[in-house]
């Protein structure tokens, strides 16, 4: 059986970046546009790397400014100063 | 690249500004602190394991609660400012949001007083910070959505009283009575219910596909409160799962307890979530997706995996998991089928869908609606057309444990309603499945207790002994504005009237029989 890993975010200038940046670094994972949100999913594992995020943005960025902007997730968290990592064992 | 952060790294700064403010007590007894700790069996032998994925310290939560405060409130304003409920895709969604206000924005409260509580409860300082911040999350949630929906009270009828409805009206004993039974187990059955069945493998249903739904619809206000929750509600889930990953590997003992409390809160939230997959497939004029599709995505597909991550530790999925997965193609519509007969004694409107509509449902489910539900619906929508819109004056049979009407059907057979009874003590008590009897013979002394709204009222502790009183008297519901078919109501004539057409005062809901 697949097992997927989501996040989910709101469909706003902010969240972008972020669809840019995980895009990037999943190209496996599959973005699915819905009204007011946008939602993507992988198998297992996702990553946000701050470093893509500050190419993105152009600016510093902090993994926790996420928080402003997630509707949800599931899947496992780790979080450190360099990412946020979501996946299943 | 020059080195980002002179400050503490992220983990370090957790571990000081939480952990390390946290202290051994001298003079008292630990067990004399916090006395809660144990009684329910659960054994804890090591609370420095506690994990908090988010390592959010409280300078930075009030930070990022802060902007989302601002973003929200900014946008509350916009809406109002611009009469947004003008912009919306037909009145009788609004409808949606009065069963919102009165059945889940009290239990945001709720939660509120039970997080505050448990918080208390635990000796680790990990748990007891995770709890304090889920706290006032769900006050700004409660709060958040009573401002938002105070545009609407001007606008619409039936969202004058929501606590005081809450605490009284027949449907929402089982939203109230869901959270009491949560509130008054202890800290751990708490959070394994709460944080875990319900925020991590439920609550998406209610607060993603339905949000996304709002924003559909044009509810610019609704949306975004639901998503600045939900912004929180990520944190929250977090904390379920990992509220669980650590019971469950501080002790072997655990383990069988804790998967009886998942069977049981499983059951409980999906029984409640009826509500929700009624607001979705039929309260949506513009809808997104069936509640079928959000139940196989949300919670097949992502509770599937959830539940391998989870078989390690000697998890297995919920009991009784195959008959709500069955139930997916039928709870909506025999939930508003119910609400349906008895629109007299609610505060939101109800009606049959329109053609397209029921072509919508006929297609989201070519198993069971054309077989089961479609000429049901379109002979009361026939009759209403010839001035016999349908009441039911019987007051229904309740579930002992979630309280609502003995409505749902067998997994085998959709022609046969599911109930089951049991003689307790001398007492015969009924229920809607054998997820909800099993709950009963678990701690009978807890559900004999239950305050079902249809045994008081005909024993007469509801100011009345028939329908319109209590409706009027005990519940607070005006009659002929807030309830009966939405079609010729206040609601619809004064939607018509935005709309700039002539309303069809034929079609009236107030000549009917009802009680």
């Amino acid at each position: 059986m697949s097992q997927l890993v989501f996040i989910a975010f709101q469909d706003n200038d902010n969240a972008r970046y972020l669809v840019d940046a995980i895009a990037e670094d999943n190209p496996a994972a599959e973005i699915q546009h819905q009204p007011a949100m946008i939602r993507i999913q992988a198998e297992k594992r996702l990553v946000i790397n701050r470093e893509t995020m500050e190419e993105k943005l152009g600016r510093d960025w902090d993994v926790q400014e996420m928080l402003i902007d997630v509707i949800s997730i599931g899947g496992n968290v780790d979080e450190d100063d360099d990412h946020f990592i979501l996946q299943w064992n | 690249m020059p080195v980002k952060n002179k400050k503490l790294n992220l983990k370090d700064k957790y571990q000081y500004l939480t952990r390390d403010m946290a202290w051994e007590p001298s003079y008292q007894k630990k067990e004399d602190i916090f006395p809660n700790e144990s009684f329910e069996g659960i054994k804890i032998t090591d609370w420095s394991q506690w994990e908090d994925p988010f390592r959010l310290t409280m300078d930075a939560y009030w930070k990022y609660q802060a902007e989302k405060e601002k973003k929200l409130y900014a946008i509350f304003d916009a809406f109002a400012q611009n009469n947004g409920h003008q912009n919306i895709s037909d009145a009788r969604y609004v409808n949606a949001l009065k069963l919102f206000l009165t059945g889940v924005s009290p239990l945001e409260h709720a939660a509120f007083q039970g997080y505050a509580r448990v918080g208390r409860d635990f000796s680790g300082a990990g748990a007891r910070v995770a709890c304090q911040m889920q706290a006032i999350d769900e006050l700004r949630h409660s709060q958040t959505q009573q401002h938002a929906m105070s545009h609407y009270n001007k606008h619409f009828n039936g969202l004058h009283d929501a606590a005081h409805m809450h605490d009284r009206v027949w449907f929402l004993s089982v939203p109230k009575s869901f959270f009491d039974d949560a509130r008054t187990a202890g800290p751990f059955e708490f959070l394994t219910a709460i944080s875990f069945s319900f925020e991590y493998v439920l609550t998406n249903l209610l607060f993603v596909p339905f949000m996304s739904g709002a924003a559909y619809n044009g509810d610019m206000a609704t949306v975004t409160f639901g998503f600045s929750a939900q912004s929180d509600e990520a944190r929250h889930m977090t904390l379920g799962l990992e509220v669980i990953k650590f019971i469950l590997e501080q002790h072997e003992d655990n383990v069988p307890i804790v998967q009886r409390w998942i069977d049981k809160w499983f059951w409980r939230g999906f029984r409640l979530l009826s509500l929700v997959g009624m607001m979705m497939d039929y309260m949506l004029p513009n809808r997104v997706m069936s509640w079928a599709e959000a139940w196989e995505v949300y919670y097949e597909q992502n509770g599937g995996a959830l539940f391998k991550d989870l078989e390690r530790y000697g998890i297995r999925p919920p009991k009784y998991q195959d008959v709500a997965n069955d139930a997916k193609n039928h709870v909506s519509h025999q939930a508003w089928a119910t609400f349906y007969q008895y629109g007299h004694a609610t505060n939101f409107h109800t009606w049959m869908p329109e053609k397209d509509e029921l072509d919508w449902l006929s297609q989201k489910y070519p198993e069971t609606f054309d077989k089961y539900y479609r000429p049901r619906f379109e002979y009361w929508a026939k009759e209403h057309a010839e001035g016999r819109r349908f009441y039911n004056n019987t007051l229904p049979q309740l579930c002992q444990v979630c309280q609502i009407p003995t409505i749902f059907t067998e997994k085998d057979d959709p022609t046969v309603l599911s109930h089951r009874q049991i003689v307790h003590e001398g007492e015969r008590y009924h229920f809607c499945s054998d997820g909800c009897c099993d709950i009963f013979e678990d701690e009978p002394e807890k559900y004999v207790q239950a305050w079902l709204p249809v045994h008081q009222i005909y024993q007469g502790n509801c100011e009345g002994g028939d329908v319109e009183t209590v409706v009027s008297k005990y519940y607070h519901i005006n009659i002929g504005e807030d309830n009966f078919e939405y079609i010729g109501s206040p609601d619809h004539k004064r939607w018509l009237s935005i709309k700039g057409k002539q309303s069809d005062d034929k079609e009236s809901g107030s000549s009917q029989d009802a009680a």
